[in-house]
C-alpha cells in the first residue's frame, strides 16, 4: 500500500489517493498497469523508502536534463527525430489507456491497427507540409518529390479516406459503440498529440532558442513550484491537485520569470540557437548560420527611475528577446499548470495513476509532457502573431504557382512599391 | 422497460460492460435503422428501437388533413415527397438570393447539426445535470467559428478590412485572439471539473471536440468552396442528393444483393445504378450550370459593400471542342463535341459522391446503431434531423475542397501580395529579381527591361 503512496512532489499520483475516493478506487483494474516498482523497496521504514524514491527521481531528472542538452548539441535533425519518437510514445500510451478503459483487447488485430494507421496518415500530412516549406529547393530538384508535394493534400486525404472506409467496413455488430469510442479516442489523441508536436517542430525551425527556452521554463516552473510548495506551502490551490499550493504557484511564477530572463540572456548570444534552421541544398545538411535579427542584438534600455535608484544603473544591456521571454515564462507559470490539471483530471476520470511506466519514478512520457503541449501551441501562436513574418521562400513558391498574368500584375505592383521605397532606381522603370 | 434499458448511458464505469452486452444483443434485431433508404420511416413495427425523442408527429396540420384519406404507408411517402420537394425548392431559392444568404444558411445548418449531435451526447451520458457543459460546448462552437470566419473574412474581404482600423487590429492578431478565447474555455473546463463527474465531463469534452472537428471545419470548407464559385457548391450537393435518390430508386426496383451488413436496405444494384445515373446527371447538370457567370465566377467583395459575382470565366468554363473517339463518332454522327472542361471534373466529383460518399452514410448508420438512436432529431417530418440529410455531404465537401486546392485553384493573388508587402525590403528585392528573371524567361516582359 505504501508503494502506492507518496510519489512526492508529483501531484498526479498523490491526488489520486487524496481526493477522498475510497482507496479501492485507486487500485487500477488488473489489466492496467499500476505499481512502478513492484519490489524495489523492501525496507519497512517510510523514511528510507521516501529517500530512495527521492534519489531515483533526482537521478532520473538529471539524466533527462543531460539527455536534453546532448540532443541539442547534436543538432536539429536529431531533435526532430526525438520529437517524433516522443510523439509516437505519447500516442501509444494514450491509446493503450483507451483500450484498457474499454476492455477492447479482444478486438481482432486489424481493428486495433487502425489507430496506428491514422497516426501515420496525420504525420505524413504534417511532415509533408513542413518538408515542402523548408526543403523547398531540395523538393524542386527531385521529380518524384515534386509530384508528391504538389498533390500533397490530395494524397494525404486519399490515405485518410482509406483508413476511414476501412473503419466503416470493419464495424462489427456487437461492438459498434466500442469501435466508435476508439475512433473518437484516436482522433482526439491525434488532435492533441500530433498537431502539437508539429507545432514544436515549427518552433524549432524558427530558431532552437524558441524550442529550448519554453521547454526549460516549463521544467523550471515544475521544479520551482514544487520547491516553494514544499518549503512554504500552506493554502491549497485547486481541489483537483491537493498538493499544489498558492505559495508554490506564486513562487514558481516569479522564479520562472527570473530564470527565463537569465537563460535567454545566456542563449541569445549564440548564433547556433538564434538563427532559423535552414536546409542547405548544396551541402544537403542543416545549417544554422545567419545574421541575428534585431531581437537577438543587445540594446540599451533606459531604466525607469524606480529601478534606477534600486540598482544604481541608468541603462541596461538587454536583448529584446528577453522581454518576450517574460511573456513566455508568465504563460508557462500561469496557464501551463492547467495542462497539468487537465492531465490530473484525466487520470482521475479513468482511474489511472500514471500514463505508463516508461520512466521509473516519473511515470510515462506523457506525464512529463502534459504541461508542454499547451506551451508549444502558445509559443507557435505567439511567434506567428508577434514575431515572424511570412516565410519568403513560401511566398516565392506561391508566386510561381500563380497564373502568368497574375504574376505580371504582382510584379508591377511590387516594382512600384520598391521604387517608392528607394530600393530600385527609377531608371529601371519602363513606360 | 425497453426504453429504460436502452437509455442507460455511461453513468458509471461498472455499468458499461453490461450495457454494451445488453444493447448489442438488440442490434441483431435492428436492421431497420439506416439512413438514405427512403422507406426506413415505415418500419414502425420494430419495437426494439424506441426513438430517443418522444415520437412527436411534426407534420403540419394542413398536410395531415390533406392526406387523411390515405393509408399510413402512402401517407409517409407523400410526406417525404412533399418535404423533399420543399427542401429542393428552398435550396434553389437561397441560391437565387445570393452568396451572403448562402453563407448564413450554411452557418444555420452547422449550428443545428452541432446542436443535434451534442444533444445526443447529453442523452447518452445523462449529462443534463452538468449545466456548465452546455455553456462550454456553445462557447467552444463560438470560438472555433470565430477562428474560421476570421480567416475567411481576412482572405476575401481584404479591401473592406483595410479600411476599418479596429478590424485591422483584429485581423493582425487574429490567431492570438482566437487562441486566447479557446484557452479561456479550456481553463474554464478544468476549473469546472467536479469530483464525481470527471469521466462524464471528459467524455463530453471529447464529444464536443470531435463534433466541432467534423461539423464546423467541414462547414467552413463548404463556404470556401462557395467562394470559389457557386457552381462548386451547387453541383456537389446536387450530385449527392441525386445519388441518394437514384440509389434508392434502383434499389427499390431492381434491388437484390445486399451491399453491407450495416445498412441492409442498400443493395449492389442500387449502388451501381446510382453510380452511373449520378455520373450522367452530373455531366448534364454541369453543362447546364456552367453557362451562367453568376454561378461560375469566384465570389468577390467589391467596393460597393456587396458581393460581386462577375468576371471573365476561367478556361474551365469556356466551351471547348473535343474530338470524339471513333466509336462515339459513329454513334453521335459528329466529329467533335463542344464541352466544358468543367464537365470532366464533374465526372470525378460524381464518382466520389457515388463510391465514397455512401461511406459517410454508413458511418452515420453505425453511429446511430452504436448509440441506439433512430434519427438524429425530429426536425424534418419524414426525414429525421438535419444531420440525417447532411451526413453524406460532409465527406463530399472536404473532397471538393481538397480537389479544388490540388487541381484547380492556385493561391489567391491578393493574399500573396499581402504577404509580400510584409516581408523585409531585402527579401522583397530578392523575390523581385527572381520573379523578373522568371517572367523574362516566359516572355512576359520584353528582354530589354531585364537590364538592371
Amino acid at each position: 500500500r505504501t508503494q502506492l503512496r507518496e510519489r512526492i512532489g508529483q501531484e498526479s499520483e498523490s491526488e489520486a489517493k487524496t481526493d477522498g475516493e475510497p482507496p479501492s478506487d485507486n487500485e487500477i483494474k488488473p489489466d492496467t498497469v499500476t505499481d512502478v516498482q513492484p519490489g524495489a523497496n523492501e525496507t519497512p521504514e517510510v523514511l528510507n523508502k521516501a529517500l530512495s524514491e527521492w534519489w531515483i527521481r533526482g537521478v532520473l531528472t538529471l539524466a533527462m536534463i543531460c539527455f536534453f542538452f546532448i540532443i541539442i548539441y547534436l543538432g536539429p535533425m536529431v531533435l526532430m527525430m526525438i520529437v517524433l519518437c516522443v510523439q509516437i510514445k505519447c500516442f501509444q500510451e494514450i491509446i493503450t489507456i483507451g483500450y484498457s478503459v474499454y476492455h477492447s483487447y479482444h478486438l481482432p488485430w486489424f481493428r486495433t491497427l487502425s489507430g496506428e494507421y491514422f497516426l501515420l496518415c496525420v504525420n505524413y500530412f504534417f511532415y509533408g507540409e513542413t518538408v515542402t516549406d523548408y526543403f523547398f529547393t531540395l523538393v524542386q530538384r527531385e521529380e518524384p518529390l515534386r509530384i508528391l508535394s504538389k498533390y500533397h493534400r490530395f494524397i494525404s486525404f486519399a490515405l485518410y479516406l482509406t483508413g476511414f472506409c476501412m473503419f466503416v467496413l470493419s464495424l462489427v455488430k456487437k461492438h459498434y459503440r466500442l469501435q466508435f469510442y476508439m475512433f473518437g479516442w484516436t482522433h482526439v489523441t491525434l488532435l492533441i498529440v500530433v498537431t502539437q508536436s508539429h507545432l514544436i517542430i515549427h518552433n524549432l525551425f524558427e530558431g532552437m532558442i524558441w524550442f529550448i527556452v519554453p521547454i526549460s521554463c516549463v521544467i523550471c516552473n515544475d521544479i520551482m513550484a514544487y520547491m516553494f510548495g514544499f518549503f512554504f506551502g500552506r493554502t491549497p490551490l485547486i481541489k483537483l491537485s491537493p498538493k499544489k499550493t498558492w505559495e508554490g504557484f506564486i513562487g514558481g511564477f516569479f522564479s520562472t520569470v527570473v530564470f527565463g530572463l537569465l537563460l535567454s540572456y545566456v542563449m541569445a548570444g549564440y548564433r547556433y540557437f538564434v538563427c532559423p534552421v535552414e536546409f542547405n541544398s548544396d551541402s544537403n545538411s542543416f545549417t544554422v548560420d545567419c545574421e541575428p535579427s534585431e531581437l537577438f542584438q543587445l540594446h540599451n534600455y533606459g531604466l525607469p527611475s524606480v529601478v534606477q535608484s534600486a540598482i544604481g544603473w541608468k541603462t541596461i544591456h538587454m536583448y529584446p528577446f528577453q522581454i518576450h521571454s517574460v511573456a513566455l515564462s508568465a504563460f508557462a507559470s500561469l496557464i501551463g499548470p492547467f495542462g497539468g490539471f487537465f492531465a490530473s483530471g484525466f487520470k482521475r476520470a479513468f482511474k489511472i495513476k500514471d500514463f505508463a511506466n516508461t520512466i521509473p519514478g516519473h511515470g510515462g512520457i506523457m506525464d512529463r509532457f502534459d504541461c508542454q503541449y499547451i506551451m508549444a501551441t502558445f509559443v507557435n501562436v505567439y511567434i506567428a502573431s508577434f514575431i515572424r513574418g511570412p516565410n519568403p521562400s513560401k511566398v516565392m513558391q506561391q508566386l510561381l504557382a500563380l497564373r502568368l498574368d497574375q504574376q505580371l500584375q504582382i510584379f508591377n505592383t511590387l516594382k512600384s512599391h520598391l521604387i517608392e521605397k528607394g530600393l530600385l532606381s527609377a531608371s529601371e522603370e519602363v513606360a | 422497460m425497453t426504453e429504460l434499458r436502452q437509455r442507460r448511458g455511461e453513468g458509471g464505469d461498472a455499468g458499461y460492460r453490461d450495457n454494451d452486452n445488453i444493447s448489442d444483443k438488440e442490434t441483431d434485431g435492428e436492421d431497420k435503422t439506416e439512413i438514405g433508404g427512403e422507406a426506413d420511416r415505415d418500419s414502425k413495427q420494430d419495437t426494439d428501437t424506441p426513438e430517443v425523442q418522444p415520437s412527436v408527429d411534426n407534420t403540419p396540420e394542413c398536410l395531415n388533413k390533406a392526406l387523411s384519406g390515405l393509408s399510413s404507408r402512402w401517407k409517409n411517402w407523400w410526406i417525404r415527397g412533399i418535404l423533399t420537394l420543399t427542401m429542393i425548392s428552398g435550396f434553389f431559392l437561397t441560391i437565387y438570393m445570393g452568396p451572403l444568404v448562402l453563407m448564413f444558411l450554411v452557418l444555420g445548418i452547422q449550428i443545428k447539426c452541432f446542436h443535434e449531435i451534442i444533444t445526443i451526447g447529453y442523452r447518452v451520458y445523462h449529462s443534463y445535470d452538468l449545466p456548465w457543459f452546455r455553456t462550454l460546448s456553445w462557447y467552444f462552437l463560438l470560438c472555433v467559428n470565430y477562428f474560421f470566419y476570421g480567416e475567411t473574412v481576412a482572405d476575401y474581404f481584404v479591401t473592406f478590412v483595410q479600411r476599418e482600423e479596429p478590424l485591422q487590429f483584429l485581423v493582425r492578431y487574429h490567431r492570438f485572439i482566437s487562441f486566447a478565447l479557446y484557452l479561456t474555455g479550456f481553463c474554464m473546463f478544468v476549473l469546472s471539473l467536479v469530483k464525481k463527474h470527471y469521466r462524464l465531463q471528459f467524455y463530453m469534452f471529447a464529444w464536443t471536440h470531435v463534433t466541432l472537428l467534423i461539423v464546423v471545419t467541414q462547414s467552413h470548407l463548404v463556404i470556401q468552396n462557395l467562394f470559389e464559385g457557386m457552381i462548386w457548391f451547387i453541383v456537389p450537393i446536387s450530385i449527392v442528393i441525386c445519388n441518394d435518390i437514384m440509389a434508392y430508386l434502383f434499389g427499390f426496383f431492381f434491388g437484390r444483393t445486399p451491399l453491407i451488413k450495416l445498412s441492409p436496405k442498400k443493395t449492389w444494384e442500387g449502388f451501381i445504378g446510382g453510380f452511373f445515373s449520378t455520373v450522367v446527371f452530373g455531366f448534364l447538370f454541369a453543362y447546364l450550370l456552367a453557362q451562367y457567370t453568376y454561378l461560375v465566377c469566384p465570389v468577390g467583395y467589391s467596393e460597393s459593400n456587396s458581393f460581386a459575382v462577375s468576371c471573365e470565366p476561367s478556361e474551365l468554363f469556356v466551351l471547348q471542342e473535343y474530338t470524339l473517339p471513333s466509336p462515339l463518332r459513329t454513334l453521335l454522327r459528329s466529329k467533335t463535341v463542344k464541352l466544358y472542361p468543367f464537365q470532366f471534373h464533374s465526372i470525378a466529383l460524381s464518382t466520389f459522391a457515388s463510391l465514397i460518399g455512401p461511406f459517410g452514410g454508413f458511418f452515420a448508420s453505425g453511429f446511430k446503431r452504436a448509440f441506439k438512436i433512430k434519427d438524429f432529431a425530429d426536425t424534418i417530418p419524414g426525414h429525421g434531423g438535419i444531420m440525417d440529410r447532411f451526413d453524406c455531404q460532409y465527406l463530399m465537401a472536404t473532397f471538393v475542397h481538397v480537389y479544388i486546392t490540388s487541381f484547380i485553384r492556385g493561391p489567391n493573388p491578393s493574399k500573396v501580395l499581402q504577404q509580400l508587402m510584409v516581408l523585409q525590403p531585402e527579401q522583397q528585392l530578392s523575390i523581385f529579381n527572381t520573379l523578373k528573371s522568371h517572367l523574362t524567361e516566359r516572355g512576359m516582359i520584353p528582354p530589354a527591361e531585364a537590364v538592371q
